[in-house]
């Protein structure tokens, strides 16, 4: 009977050895992609253990934690609501991360290297550990002018320091509350997540950054800049501004909105931007050509991507290989011509800024619990570093004729007591049969300025006018938040 | 009154082997208890006191006994188990913690556990007082056939049987549940053991060969087919695959062991695997379970949850574990029970783990290593029966957690919480050291040198030097 026993005890040291060979196999080699595994609770419940850095809006903490009884010991808060939803974005157990807290989540979480010092005092003192906080650009006053004046109305408003690319407001409406998403109950974060995701407009989807529209007459200032800088004009030179404009190589016609004339069959360039004068910026795209009209969109910033900006941003696109008729609608800002609301704060704010683009920033700073920067985010820099976009003396005249527009001009309701406004007002045509978006940018004071603005409406005004021009409907909107911004 | 006293105090050199290994076996656990309260509450609290005292009370009454009832017995196999025990009490009392944390249960069962601890020293005083000669169990065959029978069929009637986690493996006494089926586990190996012994000579008789192969006569595969559809039965009424894999598997190496036939060993295998396909086919929850273990992933959190859980916890423990009461063991779900495993993975890491499989490896051993050393054929088939079940047993709950075989339910002798499993693992053990004793016993000759060291050394290289002589 010895043999069988023998052979059964080296059966179960076989089986032994398996079970040995197994565990080393789950516990060593699976083990990093088991244990960062999205099923594996056990990352979230590390990371909700611990107190996550907050976001300020200068001062002001917009984003804050509670302690709770249950297993995840803090919940996020946002206490503003749907206000700072398209910024901070959310941090849910069920849905992921988005905006600064998907972002900037290794330096919210304390897991940035840049933290090492202070994790390693935490650990040492005993102390608990705790994320770093992250403070933005946004002033807390502007951003609530911006969402209010916006209102019930889709569209967005952006609000820049021309002279360092800091964002003072950034609103994009329909939007939605982030509290009930990153709830801990499933239940209610799936509820709070659908009815974001039904709302009519795309609640989640920032319109001042990750959609495209159409610019209408705003682009008129890019197809000013690079007419005035190619044939060497002045605003008081004269362009040929027929009521109606027959284009080439088809039977179209370009008329002026409304079908007006603009005051006269050869204006100044100066009336012509003042009136929204369609034939006039037409002529001028045509005779400077496809090639001049999109290398100038490009200095602006278009076609490029914004890989350092750290919410989803799509790039403005201003076609390539078009021919004359092409042109011509893409002079004012139309056909294959898109824009997003924060790529035109930016080529306001560049105008206002002797024609440097400054980069975007919004977020100021990660900062510890002393209150004291650990890093300063993004440094002020000029996006395109080689060449500004425009010349200085070109920037001028932009400005001079934009201050123009709105003091006597399509830009009047943007004006403001006491301080020189420049703007431009857009109407672009939409999908036919639907109302057209109203645009305004601009920038105050004129010759100094501190605030540069994009007001986008989508579809004009809920009122069910069809003429919905950016005058009428972004230009109070602009003036209201500029004016909160100077204050 | 002075030969009781000589067996008691006299001083045989195994017995203090064994006694210092009982104190290491205490320490270990005691560290282990104040790493835990470390991690907890940052202090070392009194109960580590209480519990160290109890434990060490417990182990030493069960030492005095083998050293009363068994004096020749190995001295290894009580210091493993305590060991496993200790360990067991400390992460069932981590698991608690975990749970109260969770706010979601505030159930105690480490101090329930430390009761059934002292239950399962008794019991195994008692099997070692009642069998005196465990060749007096062969007259009992029939007596344990029905036991045992009964034992593992009684969670299916109505009344007093109980469903828990969808298997019907309990028993409602009173206020308790227990699980028969642990019981019963030892009443059918000693069964087997008699009954193969007795028939060993007709079942080993070869008529045909074929392909090479002495194949049993047709009406001598009666005893199989009968194992075969008792574990059938058990998996179908009480949806219990893990029960049902250990008997079956049991069987059929102890049938192998007696006959010394490898044909019975491949009926057996083709048996089982016939009854798997059919099992596969007709049961949803035997299908869920091979599913899962093909692809855990594929229902993450509905059927592959369970499997997943414990997958995560042992991944996240890593080489050296979390620490005592530094990790989440709380979200394997039976965490205390079928899933301890996966608890001290996370926490004790692989070093953790792979130390438990040694201790079982060890037993397995030593359960082997006394089948080897008894004389008598009977003692031979019982002492490796229930050696093998035990390995077979922390194969297939061990394999099951870790993904290496379909999960099945069943607990991890010694470490799980539960009562039945804890008092029959007990059992088992005083059977071991009971037939252990007997094969050392001086009418077999003197003992040799080697085996008379206080040495570990030399305990283990006589294992190893005289395994081939008997």
């Amino acid at each position: 009977m010895n043999t069988p026993l023998r052979r059964t005890a080296i059966a179960a040291i076989v089986l032994f050895a398996a079970l040995f060979v197994n565990v080393n196999y789950v516990q060593f080699v699976q083990a990093d992609s088991l244990r960062d595994n999205r099923h594996n609770r056990r990352v979230q419940l590390d990371r909700y253990a611990e107190e996550r850095g907050e976001i300020l809006a200068g001062d002001k903490r917009i984003v804050t934690n509670i302690e709770t009884k249950s297993r995840y010991r803090f919940q996020r808060q946002y206490p503003s609501g749907p206000l700072y939803a398209h910024i901070t974005g959310y941090n849910s157990l069920y849905y992921g991360r988005t905006g600064i807290e998907d972002e900037y989540d290794d330096v919210l979480a304390g897991e940035d290297e840049s933290l090492f010092a202070s994790r390693v005092s935490d650990f040492i003192t005993g102390r608990e550990p705790q994320g770093a906080a992250v403070r933005l650009t946004i002033r807390d006053s502007v951003q609530r002018v911006a969402a209010k004046e916006l209102g019930d109305r889709r569209g967005a408003v952006v609000a820049i320091d021309p002279k360092s690319g800091a964002i003072l407001a950034m609103v994009s409406t329909p939007t939605f509350d982030p509290q009930p998403i990153t709830s801990l109950d499933q239940r209610k974060a799936a509820a709070g997540f659908d009815k974001a995701k039904d709302t009519p407009g795309n609640a989640l989807v920032s319109k001042a950054t990750a959609d495209t529209a159409p610019p209408g007459s705003i682009f008129k200032v890019i197809t000013a800049a690079a007419y005035l800088d190619k044939e060497r004009k002045k605003p008081s030179d004269r362009i040929a501004s027929p009521h109606r404009l027959d284009l080439p190589l088809t039977t179209n016609v370009l008329r002026n909105f409304g079908d007006s004339t603009c005051g006269g069959d050869n204006v100044t360039i100066e009336k012509a931007l003042e009136v929204s004068c369609n034939t006039a910026f037409a002529n001028m795209g045509l005779a400077v050509g496809p090639e001049a009209l999109r290398e100038q969109a490009e200095r602006f910033g278009f076609n490029e991507p914004f890989d350092d900006f750290p919410l989803r941003t799509v790039r403005s696109v201003f076609p390539a290989g078009i021919d004359e008729p092409q042109t011509a609608y893409a002079s004012i800002g139309q056909h294959d011509v898109r824009v997003t609301p924060l790529q035109m704060a930016m080529v306001a704010a560049a105008i206002g800024n002797s024609g440097v683009v400054m980069e975007p920033r919004v977020v100021d700073a990660v900062i510890g619990e002393d209150l004291q920067p650990i890093r300063g985010a993004s440094p002020e820099v000029d996006r395109l570093k080689e060449q500004p976009a425009v010349t200085p003396e070109i920037a001028g005249m932009l400005t001079q004729m934009m201050e123009t527009a709105v003091r006597t001009g399509s830009g009047q309701k943007a004006q403001i007591q006491g301080v020189r406004v420049a703007g431009k007002t857009g109407t672009a045509q939409n999908a036919a049969g639907k109302p057209p978006h109203a645009w305004f940018i601009g920038f105050a004071p004129a010759d100094n300025p501190s605030v540069a603005i994009c007001v986008f409406v989508e579809g004009g005004d809920a009122g069910g006018s069809t003429e919905a021009t950016g005058g009428r409907v972004a230009a109070p909107i602009a003036k209201a938040v500029m004016e909160a911004a100077l204050k | 009154m002075s030969a009781i006293a000589a067996r008691l105090f006299g001083p045989p050199t195994r017995r203090r082997v064994e006694l210092r290994l009982i104190l290491l076996a205490v320490v270990i656990s005691m560290a282990a208890y104040a790493a835990l309260n470390l991690a907890q509450d940052a202090h070392l609290s009194t109960g580590l006191v209480g519990y160290g005292g109890s434990l060490a009370a417990l182990f030493i009454a069960a030492h005095l006994a083998v050293r009363w009832l068994a004096p020749a017995a190995d001295p290894l196999l009580l210091p493993l188990a305590a060991l496993l025990n200790g360990l067991g009490l400390v992460v069932v009392r981590r698991i608690d913690y975990a749970y109260q944390e969770r706010a979601e249960d505030a159930a105690q069962n480490a101090p329930q556990q430390l009761i059934w601890t002292a239950v399962a020293v008794v019991v195994f005083v008692g099997v070692l007082i009642a069998v005196r000669d465990h060749r007096a169990l062969d007259r009992y065959r029939y007596t344990f056939m029905v036991v045992g029978l009964v034992l593992l069929l009684l969670p299916a009637l109505p009344g007093i049987g109980r469903t828990i986690n969808g298997a019907r493996l309990w028993v409602r006494v009173g206020p308790m549940t227990v699980q028969p089926s642990e019981i019963a586990k030892l009443a059918l190996i000693v069964f087997f053991a008699s009954y193969l012994v007795a028939k060993r000579e007709v079942l080993s008789l070869a008529t045909r060969r074929i392909l090479g192969l002495h194949l049993p006569r047709a009406r001598d595969l009666g005893p199989v087919l009968l194992a075969w559809l008792a574990s059938l039965a058990v998996l179908v009424r009480g949806k219990d695959l893990g029960t049902s894999l250990l008997f079956f598997g049991v069987f059929l190496v102890m049938l192998y062991i007696s006959t010394e036939r490898t044909s019975w060993l491949l009926i057996g295998v083709l048996l089982f695997a016939s009854g798997a396909v059919v099992a596969y086919r007709l049961f949803g929850h035997v299908r869920v379970r091979f599913q899962t273990w093909i692809d855990p992933f594929a229902d993450p959190q509905g059927d592959g949850f369970q499997l997943l859980q414990s997958l995560f916890g042992l991944a996240t423990g890593g080489l050296l574990g979390t620490g005592l009461g530094r990790g989440r063991p709380a979200e394997v779900p039976y965490s205390r029970t079928d899933f301890i495993f996966s608890a001290i993975g996370e926490e004790l890491g692989l070093v953790g783990v792979a130390a438990v499989l040694l201790i079982y490896l060890f037993i397995v051993a030593r359960g082997m290593r006394t089948a080897l050393g008894v004389r008598d054929e009977f003692g031979k088939l019982l002492a490796a029966g229930l050696s093998f079940s035990l390995a077979l047993q922390v194969f297939v709950v061990v394999g099951g957690v870790t993904r290496l075989i379909p999960l099945t339910g069943l607990t991890l002798p010694f470490l799980s919480y539960g009562g039945s499993s804890l008092v029959a693992n007990y059992a088992l053990i005083a059977l071991l050291l009971r037939i252990s004793d007997s094969g050392r016993t001086p009418t077999a000759g003197p003992v040799t040198p080697a085996a008379r060291s206080d040495d570990m050394t030399g305990e283990m290289t006589a294992i190893v030097s005289r395994g081939g002589v008997r």
